[in-house]
């Protein structure tokens, strides 16, 4: 029984790879949907300030991730510039990532071309700068003075949509996509509590700890995180079917399939502790 | 001079960004937004540097055959091939630098990370053991985030999500503030270190 519990504790971790690659495959395969209840989370909070917003106002969205995140932040940028088209709000975007910028044209073109809504007139896409935190500073004195033009080379003056634009303060809020640094921590410290733009955003499932402390003291009005996230706000605008939605039954089986290795490991490390094997 | 001189930048850059926060009225204004806007010249000019760095030490390893010299070639061409793509047609969409971007590094990108699950299960297998209360403590409160984090944890039991959100927003947040305000003291503490010449570790060992 003791040589059991050994060969228990010491698995091979290819058995454990295979066993997560199927947990992951197998809901895909079959199409499995777990339906997404969403309670009092900090996702429904930035649905709800979001859908306070006016229309006709102006958001400003930074695509701070690559694309090794953008399994968990693509579609929350997605769902997030649906429903800021929804209520006709005018987004302008922007990346302290160089990936972000094509990722945030992708998702902002392809809502854009299904709900009809016209680059520059509705959205633009300024494209990456460098600098981080510095920029951001800069972002709040002069806008055109860092991108003079968007991203596709598009003078700022010759752009109808961002007129009235002048600053960081000429936005009702500001959405940080971010997968690290810099990102949601630096809008925060630079855009929010230094020039008072309400603050927005979305994370990483690893990343959303961290983040908690922002929106207890009101630095942030919302935020999404991890996949999870990103599902609620699919369910909260009503996008049936949406990438993260789907990501939830194989996210699901996978977390179900860890906590069990877990036990396993526990229930095999516990045994040899009592035998005086393990410490 | 090789010392004095790298000081005194500093001194004179730190003092007139402390100035221009406090007193945002000129001249200081002036004088911070130019050094704002100096700053993204200098950090826009690391990325050739990071450029250079990059196509030096791929070269060196081709040239050295130096471990696993093979993917170096990879690199350089990958990178080479957007380099080519953006100049000659530009990034804009349904371009071949979009195309490539979009069907190639990204599903690559996204691949990559994705290997983390794999790594993740195994090194919580292994490591993930309750030895004693805290662990326990510990292994609970993951256990409880893991299924608050997916829907299936409201399927087994509807308050698993909110015991989520509490140990998050609570205990979670205790312990994060803490760690924040620690660096944050640290990251002020050293800043001034440096403006007032205390800290020189970074000229290099130049004193």
């Amino acid at each position: 029984m003791a040589d059991f519990y050994e060969k228990l504790g010491n698995i091979d971790r290819r058995i454990i790879f295979v066993l997560i690659a199927l947990a992951v495959i197998i809901p895909i395969i079959f199409g499995m949907v777990f339906p997404n209840p969403v309670g009092a989370e900090p996702s429904r909070d930035l649905f709800n300030y979001v859908d306070s917003l006016p229309e006709g106002s102006n958001v400003l969205i930074s695509f701070d991730y690559d694309p090794s995140t953008m399994p968990e932040l693509q579609p929350m940028a997605e769902a997030i510039v649906l429903h800021l088209f929804q209520k006709n709000i005018n987004i302008v975007g922007m990346a302290l990532w160089p990936q972000g910028a094509s990722l945030g044209q992708d998702a902002m073109s392809s809502m854009a071309d299904s709900l009809g809504k016209v680059q520059f007139e509705d959205w633009c896409n300024l494209g990456y700068k460098t600098g981080g935190g510095v920029m951001i500073v800069r972002l709040g004195s002069s806008m055109s003075a860092v991108f003079p033009t968007d991203r596709d080379d598009v003078l700022w003056s010759e752009i109808p949509m961002l007129r009235g634009i002048t600053s960081l303060e000429s936005f009702s809020l500001i959405i940080s996509l971010s997968a690290g640094d810099p990102g949601i921590i630096a809008w925060v410290m630079m855009a929010g509590d230094r020039f008072g733009v309400p603050i927005g955003g979305g994370c990483t499932a690893v990343s959303a700890p961290t983040l908690y402390t922002y929106l207890q003291t009101g630095q942030m009005v919302g935020m999404l995180g991890g996949l999870k996230g990103a599902a609620d706000y699919e369910t909260l605008v009503g996008i049936t079917g949406g990438q993260a939605v789907r990501g939830m039954a194989p996210q699901s089986i996978a977390h179900i399939v860890i906590m069990l290795f877990i036990i396993i490991g526990n229930v095999a490390y516990l045994s040899q502790r009592k035998k005086g094997g393990a410490k | 001079m090789r010392l004095i001189i790298p000081l005194a930048i500093t001194f004179t850059a730190g003092m007139l960004m402390i100035l221009n926060f406090f007193i945002p009225h000129q001249p200081f204004r002036f004088l911070g937004e130019n050094l704002q806007e100096w700053y993204l010249i200098v950090a826009s000019g690391s990325i050739f540097l990071g450029v250079m760095n990059l196509m030096h030490v791929h070269f060196r390893k081709i040239k050295l055959k130096l471990k696993n010299w093979k993917y170096s070639p990879v690199t350089i061409i990958g990178f080479l091939l957007m380099l080519v793509t953006g100049l000659i047609y530009g990034v804009t969409e349904l371009k071949p630098f979009d195309y490539l971007f979009m069907n190639m590094v990204a599903p690559m990108g996204a691949t990559m990370f994705s290997l983390l699950a794999f790594f993740v299960a195994s090194a919580a297998f292994r490591a993930f053991r309750a030895s004693n209360w805290r662990a326990t403590l510990l292994l609970t409160s993951a256990f409880l985030v893991m299924l608050g984090q997916v829907p299936v944890g409201a399927m087994i039991w509807d308050k698993i999500p909110l015991a989520k959100v509490w140990l998050m927003s609570i205990p979670n947040t205790a312990g994060q503030r803490a760690v924040m305000i620690g660096a944050a003291m640290g990251v002020v503490s050293t800043s001034l270190r440096m403006i007032f010449g205390i800290e020189r570790s970074w000229l290099g060992g130049a004193d």
